[in-house]
Formats: C-alpha cells, structure tokens, sequence
C-alpha cells in the first residue's frame, strides 16, 4: 500500500487498524445485487446505539425503587430538560428494534440466509432475538406501571409452571414471593448492564461470522465461485466501503425520518409502542381489566392462550410458546432445499412461507385483543377467538415441522451461474 | 505446544484433566454465593410474616381485601343465599372436592373454609396470577349469563371461579384458588399466614 501518514503507521505497528479496516470495510466484497431488504441489518445496529446512548441518559434520573420508580419516569417527562425527547426516543426505539428484527429475519427467511455455511450467523442472531426479548421483558417493568406490574406477574408465573422447580424457581427470579422492589432493582441491573453486554458481544460474533463467511444475496448464489482471476475478487462482489456505507446512509435517513415522526408525533402509537394502562402506577391488589403484553409479543402470547391446560398444570401452553421462538434454531437443518432463494424455490416453499406470515400476523393480531372479542360459537361455550388461535398456531408450527418433507420434493428452478 | 502434531503424554493429559475439573468445582463454587443473592432476602422473608383481621365489621355479602405476602387476600361474609348456591356448582367446575392441595386440611370441605360463611382465599388466579374480579352478584346482571351463581372472573384469560374459589370446568386457570392457612384467634379475629399447626 502506498505511504500513509505516520500515525496510521505508528499505530499499524501496534494494532491492526488498517487490516481490519480493509478486512470490514474497503475490501470486505458483498454481492452486488442487495435489495431493500438488506437495510435491516445496519438498521438494527442503528437502533441499538439509539437504545444504548438514550438508555445510558435515562439511568441519569431515573430510581430503580419500586417507591419512586413511577414518580421518576413522570419527573423525566415532566421536570428533567428534554427528559420527554429521550424518553420517546428509548420507547419508539424498543419497538423500531422488533420492526427492524423482525424484517430482517423475514430477509433470512426468504433467501435462505440461514443455510449453510451460514448456520451460526442464524444462531448468533437467534440468541440476540432471545436478547432483545428479554431485555424488552425487564426493561418493561421499569416504569412501575400496572401493565409493567401484572406483564412481569404474568411472564414470571409461566416459569413458575414449569414441574417440581417452578415455584422455587419463579421466587429465585423475583427474589420475593410476588413482584416487588427486589424485583425491579434486579430487572434494572438486567436490563442496562447484563443483557446488553451479552447483546454486544453476540452482535459482535454475528459481524464475524458473516465476514468470515461473506453475504448471502436475492439470488442466494455463492459468489465466490466466480473471481476475478488476477486480482481474486469476486465477479459479482463490491466492497463494503464506499457502495454499501453509502447506500445503508439512504437507509438511514428514511428510517430517522419514520422514527422522528413517530417521537414526537405518535409516542404512543394507539396504545400499542406505549400501553395506556402504564399510565396507573402499579397497584399488587388489582389486575387491570384488559392486560396484553407489548405488540412484539403477542404472537407468542396468543399461542400460551389458546393451548388449554392440561393434568391441572398449565405447563403445555408454555411449552408450546417456548417452542415457537426456538423454532427458529433449527431452520438451518429442516430446510432440505437445493436452492436458498425464493426467486428460485418452488410452489410449496412460497405457500408454506406466504402461510407462516399470515399466521404470525394474525397470531400477533390475536394477542393484543381480549379472548371473548368475537364471541362464542352459536350454541357452545368455545370462544370463537380461541378456536381462530389453535388454528393459526397449528399453522405456525406446521412451517417448520413439514418443513423437511416439502422443501424436498418442492419443483425448484435452476439457479443462475452470475446474480441478476 | 500447538506445533507439535504428537499426542499429549497420559500422565500430562491426566494433571490437565485434573486441574480442569478442579477448576470448574472452584467456579461452581463462586457462583454459588451470587445465584443465593438472589434468593428473597431475610427482609422480604420476614415481611411474610402473618396479619391480623378484625372481620366484626364485614356483613355478609361483603367483602375486603388485605394484603398478606404482597398478595391480595380476599375475606367474604358468604350469605345463606350463596352457600346455598355451593353444592348446585359441583357440576360445573373442575374439582368439586378440592382433591388438589391448594388449601390446609382443615379447609378441605364444600365450603373450603373454616366457618362456612367467611372465606379466606388468596385473590390470585391459578393461571398467570392475575387477581380476578369480583362477580359476587347472581344473575344477569353480573353479564355471565342467566346461570351464574356469583363467583369471581379473571379479567386476563377469563377464567371463572365460583364463590369457593373453585374453577370452572375448561378455563385457563388448572386448578382452584389457593386458601391460605389461618386460624380463628376470636369469633371475630383471624390471623392469616399462620393455623394451629404454626405455617
């Protein structure tokens, strides 16, 4: 490489920064035929610097006490300057973060970014989902709300369904018999310094090991196979830096204007980034009427509700939500597949993926309303609602389960030798 | 020693074997003190202690709530009325004979208490603990229905008890309501959280 200034090489000398700059950056080759879809991944790095820098502000003034915790959120919306801005901006933020994610699974999902040799890129990043959730869990009972106070209730009981240890179980995680202050100061110490470490560092290892192995695309084609034989580029690669850091700062800047609009227009989004019900402080004595957990959850949520219990334990509808979000790790081994891209996959692939889709939404749909809101069955006590939820978990479910079986004998096309 | 392609002597791969697993009995070890941290401390245990209700003032068909481990403990004056309504529910819910341990022995009869006209129970749903509603008053008024005898329903998953906090039949909710244990200390005091067996 041509001389370059003293500094730089003072410091190659000591730490490999120009190594790593061409390593991640100027000569790190990515396919040249990203799409839309492939904003969602610098998106979400976006969002987590948002979430980590408003976050570390909000520590600033509010009280993880579960006597002054509600007080506290009211004195930063209220009294602290700008106190609303970084507020909205962490609440808009946690939901942005689900939209993002979830977007950029569904990228995975249809160009079988997940196949190998990708494998641990999709499971890195399906222990960050696990993450995100999780730190959306404990950062949800911060506010001391009633829908902070009876969701912890409610997400904290389903352990305790778990057989022979949930009880202790469940009391080790609230470290008191019901959710209070001990509770709350543990959820704090979770949600700003424990998840977030191991979200770093799992995002770390998912940028590795993408780099290691370089970018899926739409067509789902290696396109190592074919380099430049002189200087052993890919054909169809461009370097990260400048085409694709120039590209995701369009990105950027569409998102930011959705995410501001959202700030300081609809902070609350219909109740549905912000519950109205938070705005009671919590109260142990009394549930609120109509409890639902965020948007982001619902569709696990619908699912715990619509398996019925069984043998006097309620065990089984945990399960059965557990086992939806842990789906996910096994899609590199059940897709049987000879081709990763839906461009080039075959009826039964786009049928059993247009139908996961549908019944995720409508699973997520499920969740946030009450179960008796269609009503009953003429002439039974089925709750109509109910029966709409089995179905759409049965569909759910029969995604990945059959998944071995039709992706096997799917009628695929031939993929093409270049990226189109 | 990673240049070397030849296999790690016995006696060295035993001290490595050794010194590994000594080493995972001293983390586990030091995890042990910070996973207890986070057991219910000696304050949280002691604020269990019991509580004493003076019940001279609730008439019947009324109903209060105190708080007793952080949980809402319901106590209510059932009227001759409702406790008549106890036996035609058998039908109708899960466990008509309280077989699940969900209350002490002494409480283990058709009016799961230890006076029939005052119930004790704990106001927490069995499905996801969630604290019901109360649906004391028969009828359709209550909006359950022209068959409903009174009883309580959970506003989360809808869930329905009747006035001995036993579940109906195909809810969310497994199992009955929980009665704590208690004792009488006069006709009109009672102490929760502790029976004459001392809890």
């Amino acid at each position: 490489m041509a001389k370059t200034n003293a500094v730089v090489d003072w410091i190659d000398a000591r730490f490999p920064l120009t190594s790593n700059y061409k390593t991640h950056l100027s000569e790190y080759y990515a396919p040249k035929n990203f799409n839309f879809w492939y904003y969602f991944g610098s998106l979400a790095m976006l969002v987590l610097v948002i979430q980590i820098l408003s976050g570390i502000f909000l520590t600033m003034h509010y009280k993880a006490d579960a006597a002054q915790a509600f007080a506290s959120v009211e004195y930063i919306m209220r009294d602290v300057p700008w106190g609303w801005l970084v507020r909205y901006i962490h609440s808009t933020g946690a939901s942005m973060f689900f939209i993002v994610v979830y977007l950029h699974m569904m990228r995975g999902l249809m160009y079988g970014s997940y196949r190998k040799p990708r494998e641990l890129i999709w499971i890195f990043g399906m222990l960050i989902y696990l993450c995100l959730m999780a730190e959306a869990f404990f950062g949800y009972l911060l506010p001391w709300g009633q829908m902070s106070y009876w969701g912890a209730q409610v997400i904290v009981n389903l352990f305790a369904a778990v057989p022979f240890v949930g009880e202790e179980l469940s009391v080790w995680i609230r470290g008191d018999y019901v959710v209070s202050d001990a509770t709350l100061n543990r959820f704090f110490a979770f949600h700003v310094i424990a998840i977030p470490m191991v979200l770093l560092g799992l995002v770390a290892a998912h940028i590795i090991a993408l780099h290691e192995v370089g970018s899926n695309n739409p067509d789902g084609i290696d396109i190592k196979k074919k380099k430049d034989p002189k200087t052993g580029i890919p054909l169809d690669g461009i370097a990260f830096h400048p085409y694709y850091t120039v590209k995701d700062i369009v990105g950027v800047v569409v998102f930011l204007m959705v995410f501001s609009t959202i700030v300081f227009f609809l902070p609350e989004m219909g109740g549905y980034f912000l519950e109205y019900n938070n705005f009671n402080p919590a109260d142990p004595m009394k549930t609120p009427p109509h409890i639902a957990p965020v948007w982001y959850f619902t569709p696990y949520y619908a699912m715990l509700r619509a398996v019925p219990s069984m043998l006097s334990s309620q065990f089984p509808g945990v399960v059965v939500m557990g086992a939806g979000v842990l789906v996910f790790f096994a899609m590199p081994w059940i897709d049987r597949g000879r081709v990763k891209s839906i461009r080039y996959r075959g009826p039964y692939y786009k049928f059993a993926l247009a139908t996961f889709v549908v019944s995720f939404v409508a699973l997520g749909w499920l969740g946030v309303q009450p179960t008796d809101f269609l009503g009953k069955f003429p002439g039974s006590s089925v709750e109509m609602a109910t029966v709409l939820a089995r179905i759409f978990t049965v569909v759910y479910f029969a995604f990945f389960v059959l998944m071995p079986w039709y992706t096997a004998i799917d009628r695929e096309l031939p993929e093409p030798e270049r990226v189109t | 020693m990673s240049q070397s392609k030849a296999p790690v002597s016995g006696s060295r791969r035993t001290l490595l074997i050794a010194t590994g697993a000594l080493g995972a009995v001293g983390a586990v070890a030091v995890a042990a003190p910070f996973v207890l941290s986070m057991t219910p401390s000696a304050r949280a245990r002691a604020a269990g202690a019991p509580v004493e209700v003076d019940i001279s003032k609730v008439e019947p068909g009324m109903m209060i709530t105190v708080e007793w481990r952080g949980r809402p403990v319901w106590i209510i004056h059932r009227t001759q009325e409702m406790l008549d309504a106890l036996p035609k529910m058998d039908e109708r819910v899960a466990d008509p004979q309280s077989n699940q341990p969900l209350q002490p022995e002494y409480a283990k009869n058709e009016s799961r208490a230890l006076k029939p006209e005052y119930l004790v129970i704990v106001g927490i749903c069995s499905h996801l603990g969630c604290s019901p509603s109360e649906k004391m008053k028969a009828g359709p008024d209550s909006g359950l229905g022209d068959d409903w005898l009174g009883g309580f329903l959970c506003p989360c998953h809808g869930s329905k008890f009747d006035l001995a906090g036993r579940v109906f039949k195909g809810m969310p909710a497994p199992v009955n309501l929980t009665i704590p244990p208690y004792k009488y200390l006069t006709d009109t005091r009672l102490i929760i959280g502790e029976d004459t067996k001392g809890a």
